[in-house]
């Protein structure tokens, strides 16, 4: 299921289209597979996620369902269990409050506690991050609140080809999948956007592996760890460090859940310096873990202290100043990526 | 009905309107030629409430400043009616330093403790709260009460069912408004919602329940009037659903490709329609009318001078006000 192409694959899609094209091969090739959440229809998912769908496969396949999150949700896993593929689609991550049991104690826990006889393949897709002033309720990621509870693999594209690759990873996948994207990589007209958003993808279907990440750009001097927006914010600031001779390399963690600490690791290892970019909450969440991973193998691996760029433990503000002064901007990164090597 | 009642009610529909016109041109104006949902003084998600105004004067002319009100991500008309101090609540939508919330909440976060107002970004989930300021009203002794809105998305919330089944079981003074402006956000009502009315969910808490099925202010005014009345009575909770009507997108930006009830929309403001009624009982005339909407134009525009000339605020205090720095006693 790894990508190959036999030619270079020159046809270029916004992160949106390719989850929707990811989502419609498969329903083309498994039945079971059906989609719901609010918006996914008609409006084909506030964020461009289910575009083109119900026309291609009707209401049958595509149903707009109530402002009823625990219930639908809830209607997703016994449809697994009983062997469909639902993916149901949260609008906000920030929405999981109204219905996040269903989520951890079920979803994620039933596999567990049937001895694993009963699974549930579910992808579960939710929109996430912040950057334009929709305030602290719309605007976070909690990506390390799913990680954190254990029974649901967490996958989070940053780019157009992983959003395909694993969406289709995650419709095959026999657990649930909670799958994350950010508003903000998903190359919507009406966003401030980076180029990013918009590139190449394969027109076949194909898979990226849960549980693998990228190096997207390989360097000698410091190791940025990162993913989602962040990793082109990241990419950003490291061709502008090129010019002063600097060699970032940088990880595409993908998926959280399973984390690939190899990669990590391997790349640390190599440049003994160690910059996380997180847009979630700091404190207790995925900076803190992969700051663990590389202690628990070998502290010495460092040879620099290491520097987090995270939100700092306040919720996500309204107004533009603040709201830029807590995300993980260029400008924060690159003051980490100083800071790191100035020691 | 009392006649400065009824211009009261159109003063009110009038200077809501107005408002809504006055953000709808400040959220465009720096968003052209290319809409960018993050770019200008006035960035995010807008939900305006144009065509809902009946809901929020009908209700809210039977509430004084004791009284709580909490309202969903569509709030400007509920505060606005409720008295929230309009210079402050301008200034929060514009992130400035002096609005209610130090521009921290934005549209869909307003708190204005002084007229016990509130609402939430979360569908159904500013309801529960109204529950809890009914509860604190009623232990007091007062004879104060707490009004829930929320749109008709929102009546298939479990928050809602949850709220109703408790607010019914401990007789709090609370009224439940649900808009029924037929959308959330592209889904029609239809394919939401398993009833006609939410009116008759009431009766599944043993609560009375009812619709206003015309958009009109009157009627609002008179079902929240019973509903206000059996709440300071002591007599418990009520349920209103007013069919009302989203003139406008779900939110700015809003393509409404989705939407096949556009054409009838214009015919249905509500606006016009009470301006003719009141015009024909001889309680308006051009005159007065223009009156009414200057008068409500220079309220606004000096609300939106105030925002405009607020400070931003700065990113230096951006972790400022988690928690509560002093002691409270
Ligand atoms: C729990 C939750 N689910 C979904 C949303 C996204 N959302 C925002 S507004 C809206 C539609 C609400 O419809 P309704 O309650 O009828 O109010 P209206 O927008 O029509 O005023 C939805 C689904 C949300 N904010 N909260």
């Amino acid at each position: 299921m790894t990508a190959t192409t036999s030619a270079p694959t020159t046809r270029r899609l916004t992160t949106a289209r390719a989850m929707s094209e990811g989502i419609a091969q498969e329903m083309g090739r498994d039945e079971g597979v059906f989609v719901m959440g609010e918006d996914v229809g008609a409006y084909g998912g506030i964020f461009g996620s289910t575009g083109g769908l119900l026309e291609k496969f009707g209401a049958t396949r595509v149903l707009d369902t109530p402002i009823s999150e625990t219930a639908f949700i809830g209607l997703g896993i016994g449809a697994a269990v009983e062997g469909m593929r639902p993916i149901v689609e949260l609008m906000f991550a920030d929405f999981f409050g109204v219905c996040m049991d269903q989520i951890y104690n079920h979803m994620a826990k039933i596999h567990f506690e049937s001895g694993g006889k009963v699974r549930v393949p579910m992808v579960l897709t939710t929109a996430v991050g912040g950057g334009y002033s929709d305030g602290a309720q719309h605007s976070q990621c909690l990506w390390g609140t799913f990680a954190h509870l254990p029974g649901m693999k967490v996958v989070v594209p940053s780019n157009p080809a992983d959003a395909k690759g694993l969406m289709i990873s995650a419709i095959r996948d026999d657990s649930p999948v909670v799958y994350m994207f950010h508003k903000g990589v998903m190359g919507l007209p009406w966003m401030a956007k980076n180029p990013r958003a918009t590139g190449p993808v394969p027109e076949e279907p194909y898979g990226v592996p849960i549980g693998e990440a990228a190096v997207v750009r390989e360097g000698a001097d410091v190791t940025v760890v990162t993913l989602s927006l962040s990793v082109h914010h990241t990419l950003d600031v490291a061709e502008e460090m090129s010019s002063r001779g600097v060699g970032v390399e940088v990880i595409d963690l993908r998926s959280l859940v399973p984390l690939d600490t190899a990669t990590v690791l391997n790349s640390v290892h190599k440049t003994g310096r160690l910059v996380i970019v997180d847009e979630d909450y700091q404190s207790f969440g995925l900076s803190g873990e992969i700051a663990a991973r590389v202690a628990e193998v070998d502290p010495r691996m460092l040879r620099a202290p290491l520097a987090r760029v995270a939100v700092p433990d306040v919720p996500i503000p309204y107004a533009r100043t603040l709201e830029q002064a807590v995300l993980p901007t260029r400008e924060r990164i690159t003051a980490a990526i100083d800071g790191v090597l100035s020691q | 009905m009392d006649s400065d009642i009824r211009v009261e009610l159109y003063r009110m529909m009038v200077l809501i309107r107005t408002y809504e016109e006055a953000i709808l041109r400040e959220y465009h104006a720096d968003k052209q030629p290319v809409f960018d949902i993050g770019a200008g003084l006035v960035p995010g998600e807008m939900h305006l409430s144009a065509g809902q105004e009946p809901v929020a004067a009908g209700v809210c002319a039977h509430l004084g400043s004791g009284d709580a009100v909490t309202a969903p991500h569509r709030p400007h008309h509920v505060a606005i009616a409720h008295g929230v101090n309009l210079d402050a609540m301008t200034a929060e939508i514009f992130g400035r330093e002096t609005g209610l919330g130090r521009g921290r909440g934005g549209h869909m976060h307003l708190f204005d403790p002084a007229a016990h107002f509130s609402c939430s970004g979360i569908i159904a989930e500013g309801m529960p709260a109204a529950l809890g300021q009914a509860f604190a009203f009623q232990r007091r002794g007062t004879d104060r009460v707490a009004v829930a809105f929320a749109g008709e998305g929102a009546a298939n919330q479990g928050a809602f069912h949850e709220s109703l089944n408790l607010a019914a079981l401990w007789k709090l003074p609370v009224v439940f408004v649900i808009e029924d402006n037929d959308w959330g956000i592209s889904v029609p009502r239809s394919a939401s919602t398993s009833v006609p009315s939410n009116g008759v969910r009431g009766a599944a808490y043993d609560i009375p329940g009812e619709r206003v099925p015309d958009n009109s202010v009157e009627g609002v005014h008179q079902a929240a009037g019973r509903a206000v009345a059996r709440a300071r009575a002591g007599q418990g909770p009520s349920l209103i659903e007013v069919h009302t009507l989203r003139l406008w997108g779900h939110f700015e930006g809003d393509p409404q490709a989705y939407r096949d009830d556009l054409d009838g929309v214009p015919g249905r403001d509500p606006i016009p329609t009470y301006e003719s009624t009141l015009t024909e009982a001889g309680l308006l005339d051009p005159e007065r009318i223009s009156k009414i909407h200057e008068d409500a134009s220079v309220r606004v525009e000096q609300a939106i001078s105030f925002a405009k000339d607020s400070p931003i605020p700065s990113g230096e205090q951006a972790r400022d006000h988690v928690f509560a720095q002093e002691a409270h006693r």
